[in-house]
């Protein structure tokens, strides 16, 4: 049985392709300003990896904030659902999944079965989700790849007042004028973000193990400031972007 | 006065109203103690009155210090609510 | 950072007047986070006052700017009763007896300049915006401020000038100059609502089209925030953005209320009201030193 996942996502569009469970093919791309043109990209690529032709698929379930636009698609579930059910299946000890992505954080709270009991959302402010991340590496004019490994140099902790990515910006740039090290900006830029994603946590009465995917988990020094925030070790799955995606498609596969 | 403490952003808003013209009148300021997270505080206003208000620390991301008393399923009643007699105090989200 | 509004740095004082015939004569400093203004009061009347650009330490600005409103007057600190400092630096201003918040200040300033009718004001300045309601004295009945987001705010019209390299001072008239009213960016995020822009321009809009849904965004979330406070007439509307035609005509179509024609010196309204407020603590002290 040959089943995909898309994952319309704010800033990138990721597939997955699954062969009885087993992913046999997956790719990644920026959804730029015609999300359906890239969307039908992404779902080509995917073929292409798992060397199978569009009518092999026999179902494809679509998740993410663009959902309804994806191409191909018989069935739509929500983020939440997808999220919950990709990390279930990855890691069955899960309670609390964080995802972070360009434009958005979510918690997530599963039951021991894997339901979804509770989740919380930050949405509609960039200060909230991984654009705040790249607005602050752009004012610091530091690659946003290496934000994390900047910042764990730093063992400062300076706070940062503004919450808005815009004024945020300013603040950075104040900062950088008054000669304050880059990688304490970088920290304290992580800090800053980490404890939005902790509140959320806090409200779904977040429970070990702890789940982080979305395509901010890359970046390590967000990573140490949240394990740091949140008191406890923290799970990265090895493509944690793609998780929403394995999901849906795990979803459609069980639907057939 | 109706002190609305807080902000509106991309995700809403998220103002705490506190009818100060109440706390003129009551002694014991029991919203205080009663918010674990000391979002509360007594202030002299710009009329030498006695009045509760939001802090300065607290007032650019209530969205998150409340976060904990607002669960979104079975959100029990908010403990500052509760305990003011005088009804002066209402969040908006 | 850029600045929200080109304007110009002023000082004024009353050619036909003394001080030195005055009772009472008291200050107030309003350092803002991007001008600061100094206004004298002589027995309840504005005698002097000062606007110019807040530098990089706040009291540093206090003294350029009390200084710059006595220049020609003759008049030295000592011969000031009681000084007020007010707005975001307001617990900077060294030589101040006591500070008060700009709300209060605005409100009381806004009702000696516009007279007793005013019932709310809106000040849009470049890193907030306040909606204030008061009474026919003045005093603040309610308020709302919201300085935590960019939108709404004259950092995020600039952001979106600094994307169309057009003059912030031209937004507003570019912005009314468009056939048809688009739609409002459906954004309200300044950082979402430039990637939006950005796609808009990118489809072909034209420059005035894309000012002209982010003017009408901006316009419909500062009436959410009038409407939150309640907006009873008349209505007075101070700040940066109260020049930006493009966003003030669109307010008052939606909220159906005119605003009282504009001034620019109402920027000064924060700092009379501190120097009213300081001539009323003035009577007080010496009224209790004198018994
Ligand atoms: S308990 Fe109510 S009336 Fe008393 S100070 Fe607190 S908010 Fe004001
Ligand atoms: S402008 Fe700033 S505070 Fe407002 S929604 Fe965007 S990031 Fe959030």
């Amino acid at each position: 049985m040959i089943t995909a996942g898309i994952d319309m996502g704010s800033k990138t569009i990721k597939v997955v392709i699954l062969k009885d469970g087993e992913i046999i093919g997956k790719s990644i791309e920026l959804a730029g300003f015609e999300s359906r043109e890239a969307a039908e990209k992404a779902f080509a690529g995917a073929l292409e990896a798992a060397g199978i032709a569009q009518g092999d698929i026999e179902k494809t379930t679509a998740t993410g904030a663009g959902r309804k636009n994806a191409p191909y698609t018989e069935h739509e579930v929500t983020e939440v659902g997808s999220d919950a059910r990709g990390v279930r299946e990855l890691y069955p000890n899960a309670r609390t999944v964080l995802d972070v992505g360009a434009e958005e954080g979510r918690a997530i709270r599963t039951t021991d079965e894997g339901k979804v009991l509770d989740f919380a959302l930050n949405e509609k402010c960039a200060a909230g989700a991984g654009a705040f991340t790249e607005s602050m590496s752009r004012a610091l004019e530091v690659p946003i790849e290496e934000l994390g490994p900047l910042s764990l140099q730093s063992d400062a902790s300076i706070p940062m007042n503004a919450q808005c990515a815009v004024f945020a910006e300013s603040e950075v740039v104040t900062l950088v004028h008054a000669k304050t090290p880059k990688q304490d900006i970088a920290r304290a830029v992580h800090d800053a973000i980490a404890s939005r994603i902790v509140s959320l946590a806090r409200k779904v009465g977040f429970e070990p193990d702890v789940v982080l995917i979305g395509g901010v988990a890359y970046n390590t020094g967000f990573v140490d400031s949240l394990e740091r925030a949140l008191e406890t070790k923290i799970i990265i799955p090895e493509d944690p972007e793609f998780v929403g995606a394995y999901g849906a498609a795990i979803i459609a596969a069980e639907g057939l | 006065m109706k002190a609305h403490y807080g902000y509106k952003d991309g995700a809403g808003d998220f103002f705490i109203i506190i009818d100060t013209d109440n706390c003129i009148e009551c002694a014991d300021h029991p919203c205080i103690p009663a918010c674990p997270e000391s979002v509360l505080e007594i202030i002299e206003d710009d009329y030498e009155d006695m009045v509760c208000a939001v802090t300065m620390d607290h007032r650019k991301k209530i969205k998150y210090s409340c976060a904990p008393c607002k669960p979104d399923r079975d959100r029990p009643p908010l403990l500052c609510v509760t305990a003011c007699p005088k009804n002066a105090l209402e969040h908006l989200w | 950072m850029a600045e929200f509004w080109r304007w110009k740095e002023y000082n004024w004082h009353d050619e036909n007047k003394d001080w030195r015939d005055g009772e009472l004569i008291t200050a107030g400093v309003d350092v803002g986070s991007v001008s600061s203004q100094a206004v004298i009061v002589v027995d309840g009347e504005l005698y002097a006052y000062s606007n110019m650009r807040t530098g990089s330490s706040s009291p540093e600005s206090a003294n350029n700017s009390f200084n710059w409103a006595i220049e020609g007057t003759g008049l030295t600190l000592d011969d000031v009763g009681f000084v007020i400092g007010t707005g975001y630096g307001r617990v900077n201003v060294p030589f101040s007896h006591k500070a008060i918040t700009e709300i209060a200040c605005h409100a009381r300033g806004a009702n000696a300049m516009y007279g007793p009718s005013v019932r709310t004001v809106l000040d849009m300045g470049g890193q907030d915006c306040k909606v204030i309601r008061c009474d026919e004295k003045g005093k603040v009945t309610a308020f709302a401020m919201n300085d935590k987001c960019a939108a709404g705010t004259g950092r995020g019209m600039e952001v979106f000038a600094d994307l169309l390299a057009i003059p912030i001072g031209e937004v507003g008239e570019l912005s009314l100059d468009v056939e048809e009213e688009p739609p409002p960016v459906s954004s309200t995020c300044v950082v979402f609502a430039k990637s939006e822009a950005t796609g808009l321009l990118r489809e072909g809009w034209s420059k005035s089209k894309v000012l002209a849904a982010y003017c009408s965004a901006m316009a419909h979330r500062v009436v959410t925030l009038l409407e939150q406070v309640g907006v009873e007439e008349d209505f007075a509307i101070t700040g940066g953005i109260a020049k930006n035609s493009g966003v003030v005509t669109r307010l008052e179509k939606e909220l159906g209320i005119k605003a009282l024609p504009f001034d620019t010196d109402t920027q000064i309204a924060g700092a009379l009201g501190a120097a009213l407020f300081a001539q009323n603590l003035l009577r007080k002290k010496l009224a209790k030193a004198g018994k």
